[in-house]
């Protein structure tokens, strides 16, 4: 009798854990080093540690039941520190992300502290924008392929597709970590996206924003790929932690 | 029979740790919602903290006389704020005589109702004794001076508030924007002053005016 019993709380806590784990699919992404486009000293790689990240970006169920569990995040409770009035705005209401939304789409028009609030709600964090550039590089074989010709297009010409954010998540290439949705779908808050210059207002990253605008000018394999991160970059840089857009949604880290 | 009842017993020990479980995963920033909801039942007489207001911020900071305080405890005062670090060598020697200009140029009628706070963006290095040791080098001691330290995650958030950005490019050396930035009493962003060595007479006069609210 004992036993049956132990067994059945053990298969319960199983299908408890399991139900838990779908709602956030994660895979171990191995350490490794990497010399991102902006933020190396001297071009010196960066060492990023093994960390886990969830395969596909935040959608809009999943969002709304953080907000069910903490609603103080809602749409019309939402203070304007944390984030505009565009925020949640295409959803029909507060509890309720509309006919015109599927449920397995990105939730976007989320601002980063809104983001954040959600990882931390689920024991996780943003990820690093070089935790999210390293696992960015690959494509489905390579964990680098930043110096292939087709991958570099296939970015560039999902920058020039519009309205990608309506997609459902997964839809994209699975990458070599298992990872979805890293080009093709939103951008991505990151958890220190306010760490990069490109007004050149402190003199010291001078140098490294004349770098940037001037590698965006040429057009080799190498060039491309810098202008494809460029773009990123420049986007992080043009944020405040308040904003939110149409095509700016989020994904959750955990150290390991 | 028996047996039935077994299982409903287990039953309900599956839920009881499904729901200890379940409040174990609840984030730690609905706790401190609940506090700060807890303080405004015990002072029902405080206006409530508006939106745009920094005082939402629960973060929790230690000053330069390692003393522990919240944001909040500051609410009232007109506060000047910048991001800094102690060990810096080139932007921040300016941002800080800049602050010290800012602080000779007030009125003497107001500057009880001002704060001049620093932020240090390496808390790993700049503890309380680090602090207060560049407090007294920079002849920064009266009580309108307050040096603040917290985590390294609190003070990324709160540079995201001030529109500050910031990155480690070696141990102890930081690029930073030069933002000082001035909330009024309900801990509202009223003005910013970009850049180092800029002209300061909007900022003393953004200050001025908030603090003159107070008199």
């Amino acid at each position: 009798m004992l036993k049956r019993k132990i067994g059945l709380s053990i298969l319960l806590l199983l299908l408890a854990t399991s139900l838990w784990a779908q709602e956030t699919k994660m895979v171990i992404i191995e350490r490794g080093a990497f010399v991102p486009l902006y933020g190396a000293a001297n071009k010196k790689p960066v060492e990023v540690q093994a960390f886990y990240l969830d395969v596909y970006p935040v959608t809009n169920a999943q969002y709304l039941a953080f907000l069910k569990k903490h609603p103080e995040n809602i749409r019309s409770r939402m203070k304007g520190i944390f984030a505009d009035k565009s925020y949640l705005s295409h959803w029909a209401s507060d509890f309720n992300y509309g006919k015109g939304n599927l449920s397995i789409a990105p939730v976007t028009n989320v601002s980063w502290f809104a983001a954040k609030k959600y990882c931390e709600c689920q024991g996780e964090r943003l990820p690093t924008m070089d935790e999210w550039e390293y696992v960015a590089m690959a494509d489905e074989k390579r964990i680098d392929a930043r110096t292939k010709e087709s991958f570099n297009k296939y970015i560039m010409s999902w920058y020039e597709k519009p309205n990608t954010y309506a997609n459902p998540v997964g839809e994209t290439f699975k990458n070599y970590w298992g990872v979805y949705d890293m080009h093709g779908l939103v951008w991505e808050w990151t958890g220190d996206f306010n760490s990069i210059f490109l007004s050149g207002e402190s003199r010291k990253d001078k140098d490294t924003d004349k770098n940037l605008f001037c590698g965006s000018a040429s057009i080799n394999a190498t060039d491309l790929m810098n202008y494809a991160a460029f773009m990123r970059y420049a986007f992080r840089g043009s944020l405040k932690a308040s904003y939110t857009t149409k095509n700016l949604g989020f994904r959750c880290a955990k150290d390991k | 029979m028996k047996a039935n009842s077994k299982l409903t017993n287990s039953l309900k020990l599956v839920l009881g740790l499904a729901i200890m479980l379940l409040s174990l995963q609840s984030c730690n920033k609905k706790k401190e919602e609940n506090k700060s909801g807890e303080n405004a039942t015990e002072k029902p007489a405080v206006k409530p903290i508006s939106d745009l207001s920094i005082y939402n911020l629960p973060s929790k900071w230690t000053t330069q006389d390692n003393k522990n305080i919240e944001m909040v405890d500051l609410k009232g005062k007109v506060l000047v704020m910048v991001m800094i670090y102690t060990s810096c060598k080139s932007a921040c020697p300016r941002l800080v005589a800049d602050m010290r200009n800012i602080e000779a140029h007030l009125p003497e009628n107001i500057k009880k109702n001002v704060k001049l706070v620093l932020v240090s963006i390496d808390p790993e290095v700049d503890t309380p004794t680090k602090l207060k040791a560049f407090s007294i080098e920079n002849k920064m001691e009266g009580d309108q001076w307050l040096f603040l330290r917290s985590t390294e995650e609190n003070t990324r958030e709160f540079a995201a508030v001030l529109a500050v950005n910031y990155k480690k490019i070696a141990p102890m050396d930081f690029s930073h924007s030069n933002i000082i930035s001035v909330f009024n009493a309900e801990g509202e962003l009223s003005f910013q002053q970009e850049g180092i060595g800029v002209n300061s007479d909007e900022t003393i006069k953004k200050i001025t005016e908030e603090a003159n609210k107070l008199n």
